[in-house]
């Protein structure tokens, strides 16, 4: 199966090594267009508006998010952050009435084309959400494998290996190996939300959404989701939620400030890199939010 | 397992659907329409039950049915032994489970202690569960059996032991809504305990109160079996003597089903649909405020 | 409740008027609503007390062989009770085999797939099915649904598997099959109902994470949704057999009253529930009154046990529940 393969050979460079396709350099900005054969995950919004029945929630989102690389998405609570993360994932149809306008382009594939299956973008686009949620009827192997057991036969072999795999990218394996059987919410709260992200890793996505991944859970985990975080973006494109401005600061190569409009719209007041921004962003708003004034 | 591929897909060509994808999408679509199916499946008896009952039961409706008992010898004749039956017999029976079942649910609610409550929730929950004609018998063990007699009392008390828990049970929810707040607030103003209960609580939560008692009634009209071995049924006109056997319509309904004969059988059907439509009736007006309220 | 440490009045061990009122009308009057509330747990306990009492004399002269006894001959004064517990069982097996699937899959959709237009009329019409007297639903079974299921399914299942003893014919329409229909027309309202409430229980981030794996949504409601609510749906399905078993006058109507055991589901066949219908008011005092009453209390302990079982099952998942009948 080719999803094992690209597992397989995105493993290979975990010694360090870049392997045969990965992305071009982080620092690339722009929008960027398919190149081919590589896998890169860059992601880019035009005008994206998002309505709910008459009320519209986010207005007129211009991001480009460049591959290989951790975005963080800041702003004060309502703003449209997790309903912005959501288009991108097109989790947001879930809510009935929910109508987006605009357009999002996945290595400038229009995920919102009538061709596009949303279940097949999700495999595509993972995501981890604010409270651990691990099925709890599953064990840690079972939970790490939901994933995978969608898309049919595999020899438990290969399962195993890919279990084993996803649960050392995301940091775990050596908490778990002898207890796959395990019920999968035995662990502490950490340890869920580590498993959730392997479950997430399992089914080889190119992008990982992460909605305040870490707003749940004590210091001491929350370091361990940001280190594992800063390792994740090297295979992959990171966009993250956070309420926390000092944790945006620590684990992202850019930033995004969204506020709220007077029309309780959210849109997007400025993004650059993450040293900019936290030290001298060019917006005032954005500068009134960094440091902590009302207004 | 297939051989190594080339290069990883690119995300154009993950995005653009797999076969493996066409086939969980029919699945999906499949089985969601099995879902639609069987919600209709369920709905399917309830119309052939109204059409029959509302078909054979308006053309056997007449003035006779309403007006006349059976014949005593012969056939004919009509049921109004057990609409005046069924129009003593469960008004009694709320007579009496009505107090029982909200004084009680009142204690429950407001008065008792972890243990107690629990222990009459749960004989509660029990009784609802009995079935019908156990109630029946427990019944005639201690208000037939020892006089020897069938007696229309008996009936009313076994639809009442069956109206009881049911009421209790809805009660003590209703209670359960009305907030502290408003407890504390009358209490404050000096208002005995008693009279908070009845001025506020039960105030408050008077029409949830109602729609438990409503159903409750509409439960007992249609109750057969407990009758069968306490107010037994009687061709007979009887009004007022409790101390006799009693027709019901149910049991009406349920005598001349069996019966051999189809102007019998045409009888069973009118009254089935008197008492069709009197259970529908009470059961829609009392639910349609809150599907109303869930729709709207 | 609120915590507010107020002076007066002191908040009771339960309720907020528990420990309150010590005046004497409100003394009487909680000592009056107790009087009511305890009522009914001896209402339960006295059922209780007079059913085993009226049993001991026929438990007394048969014991244990009056459960496993296949004969019921007052006549003879033969009581065993073994045709109509088979015939209780197995109506109630044929009712919940059908009941669960159609069940089951009409609570999926109201709970997950149905929008409000479409889900609030169809709950409502299957609450007014549970609001049938039952003596309705026998009497449409007798004339109604008795002919039809003779003509049409019970013809073809004795065409195509009647060579299996237990499909055998000859169809009658009335009979063990007929009667387990009815009673799954009027158990589904239950297992409904409760599955529905059960399965909208399920906490919503548990559909999010199967949905953001790339799982379709019927994917997310048989591997996410169904397990988490298993035991929940399985107390569901109880308490609908619960009710089967206790079900007297439809299934007595359509059943055909035939004391002997059964050998093809069409075979005519009597419940425990029907054959004390027909039977009770013709015994004499004595014996026969003794067995009848004893075959009631055999039915009393069965579906209380499984009423209970079941709500414990039903609470796991879904918290406390009531069905209002």
């Amino acid at each position: 199966m080719t999803v094992e393969t690209h597992v397989r050979m995105a493993n290979d460079s975990d010694h360090g090594q870049p392997g045969p396709a990965l992305a071009p350099k982080p620092d690339v900005r722009a929008s960027l267009p398919a190149a081919a054969g590589a896998a890169s995950g860059a992601i880019q919004t035009r005008a994206l508006n998002v309505c709910y029945g008459p009320f519209r929630a986010v207005k007129d989102i211009d991001l480009a998010i460049p591959p290989n690389s951790v975005t963080a998405i800041i702003g004060p609570s309502g703003c449209g952050k997790s309903t912005f993360l959501r288009t991108l994932n097109r989790m947001h149809e879930l809510t009935p009435g929910a109508t987006v306008g605009g357009s999002v382009t996945l290595d400038g594939v229009d995920i919102y084309g009538p061709e596009i299956d949303p279940v097949q973008l999700r495999r595509v686009v993972g995501m981890v959400f604010q409270r651990p949620n691990p099925f709890p009827t599953m064990s840690i192997f079972e939970n790490v494998a939901s994933g995978l057991r969608l898309t049919g036969r595999m020899r438990r072999s290969e399962l195993g290996d890919v279990v084993e795999r996803s649960l050392r990218r995301a940091a775990l394996w050596d908490e778990v190996k002898d207890k796959l059987n395990q019920n999968g919410t035995s662990l502490s709260g950490g340890q869920q939300q580590r498993l959730c992200i392997a479950r997430a890793l399992a089914v080889d996505p190119e992008v990982i959404l992460m909605d305040e991944p870490a707003s749940a859970l004590d210091p001491i985990a929350t370091l361990r989701i940001e280190e594992l975080i800063a390792e994740l973006r090297e295979s992959y494109t990171i966009v993250i939620v956070t309420h926390n401005m000092q944790q945006a600061s620590r684990v992202s190569d850019r930033t995004a400030f969204f506020t709220m409009g007077e029309d309780r719209a959210g849109y997007l007041v400025e993004v650059d890199d993450t040293v900019k921004i936290f030290t001298n962003p060019t917006e005032q708003l954005t500068e009134d939010y960094i440091s902590g004034r009302f207004g | 397992m297939t051989a190594i591929a080339g290069p990883p897909r690119s995300i154009a060509a993950r995005l653009t659907g797999s076969t493996v994808g066409r086939r969980r999408t029919i699945v999906d679509r499949v089985m969601r329409g099995l879902a639609l199916a069987a919600a209709i499946i369920c709905v399917i008896p309830l119309g052939a039950v109204l059409a029959f009952v509302i078909g054979n039961g308006i053309s056997a409706l007449n003035i006779d049915l309403l007006t006349k008992p059976p014949k005593a010898l012969g056939l004919g004749g009509g049921a109004l032994n057990a609409i005046l039956g069924s129009l003593q017999m469960v008004p009694l029976a709320a007579l009496l489970a009505v107090p029982i079942g909200v004084l009680g649910a009142v204690y429950v609610a407001e008065f008792g202690n972890r243990r107690s409550a629990r222990i009459i929730r749960f004989s509660a929950d029990v009784l609802v569960g009995v079935p019908s004609i156990i109630i029946g018998i427990f019944v005639f063990t201690f208000l037939v059996l020892p006089f020897k007699q069938f007696n229309a009392f008996a009936g009313s008390v076994a639809l009442a032991v069956i109206m009881v828990p049911v009421i209790m049970r809805t009660t003590e929810e209703s209670l359960h809504i009305v907030p502290n707040s408003l407890r504390e607030a009358s209490l404050a103003l000096g208002v005995p305990v008693w009279r908070t209960v009845f001025s506020v609580v039960i105030r408050t939560g008077l029409s949830g109160i109602l729609t438990g008692t409503m159903l409750a009634f509409a439960r007992a009209m249609g109750e057969t079996a407990p009758l069968l071995f306490t107010a037994l049924g009687s061709r007979l006109i009887n009004v007022g003597n409790f101390a006799k056997p009693m027709d019901a319509l149910p049991v009406f309904i349920y005598v001349n089903a069996r019966q051999p004969n189809e102007l019998l059988n045409q009888q069973a059907w009118g009254a089935a649909f008197l008492l069709l439509a009197i259970v529908l009736i009470i059961n829609v007006a009392v639910r349609a405020r809150s599907w109303g309220r869930q729709i709207g | 409740m609120s915590a507010v440490p107020t002076p007066t009045p002191p908040l009771g061990p339960r309720g907020l008027l528990g420990g309150s009122g010590s005046r004497l009308p409100d003394l009487v009057f909680r000592g009056g609503t107790g009087v009511f509330a305890w009522v009914v747990v001896a209402i339960l306990g006295l059922l209780l007390i007079l059913l085993v009492l009226n049993s001991r004399q026929v438990f007394g002269q048969f014991g244990l062989s009056f459960v496993t006894g296949t004969d019921w001959d007052p006549v003879a004064g033969m009581y065993g009770a073994l045709p109509f517990i088979i015939g209780t069982v197995a109506s109630s097996l044929i009712a919940i085999l059908l009941a669960a699937p159609i069940g089951i899959l009409t609570a999926v959709f109201l709970a997950e797939l149905a929008s409000r237009r479409v889900a609030v009329p169809l709950t409502f019409a299957i609450e007014l099915l549970a609001a049938i007297p039952s003596v309705v639903y026998g009497l449409w079974g007798v004339f109604v649904l008795g002919p039809v299921l003779k003509a049409t399914v019970e013809a073809w299942l004795v065409g195509t598997l009647g060579w299996l003893p237990i499909f055998a014919g000859p169809p009658f329409g009335i009979g063990l099959f007929a009667a387990g229909v009815i009673l799954t027309l009027m158990i589904l309202p239950t297992v409904i109902s409760i599955s529905r409430d059960v399965i909208s229980s399920v906490p919503n981030h548990q559909r999010e994470a199967m949905l953001a794996l790339g799982a379709t949504r019927w994917e997310m409601i048989t591997r996410a949704v169904l397990p988490f609510a298993r035991s929940g749906i399985v107390g569901a399905l109880i308490l609908g057999l619960g009710r089967a078993l206790g079900e007297t006058m439809a299934v007595t109507m359509v059943i055909g009253n035939s004391q002997r055991i059964p050998q093809s589901i069409f075979d005519p066949s009597q419940t425990i529930a029907s054959q004390i219908a027909t039977t009770f008011n013709e015994a004499g005092v004595g014996l026969q009154t003794s067995a009848l009453i004893a075959l009631g209390l055999i039915l009393l302990v069965i579906t209380m046990t499984l009423n209970v079982i079941a709500r414990l099952l039903v609470w796991r998942v879904a918290g406390p529940v009531t069905e209002a009948a």
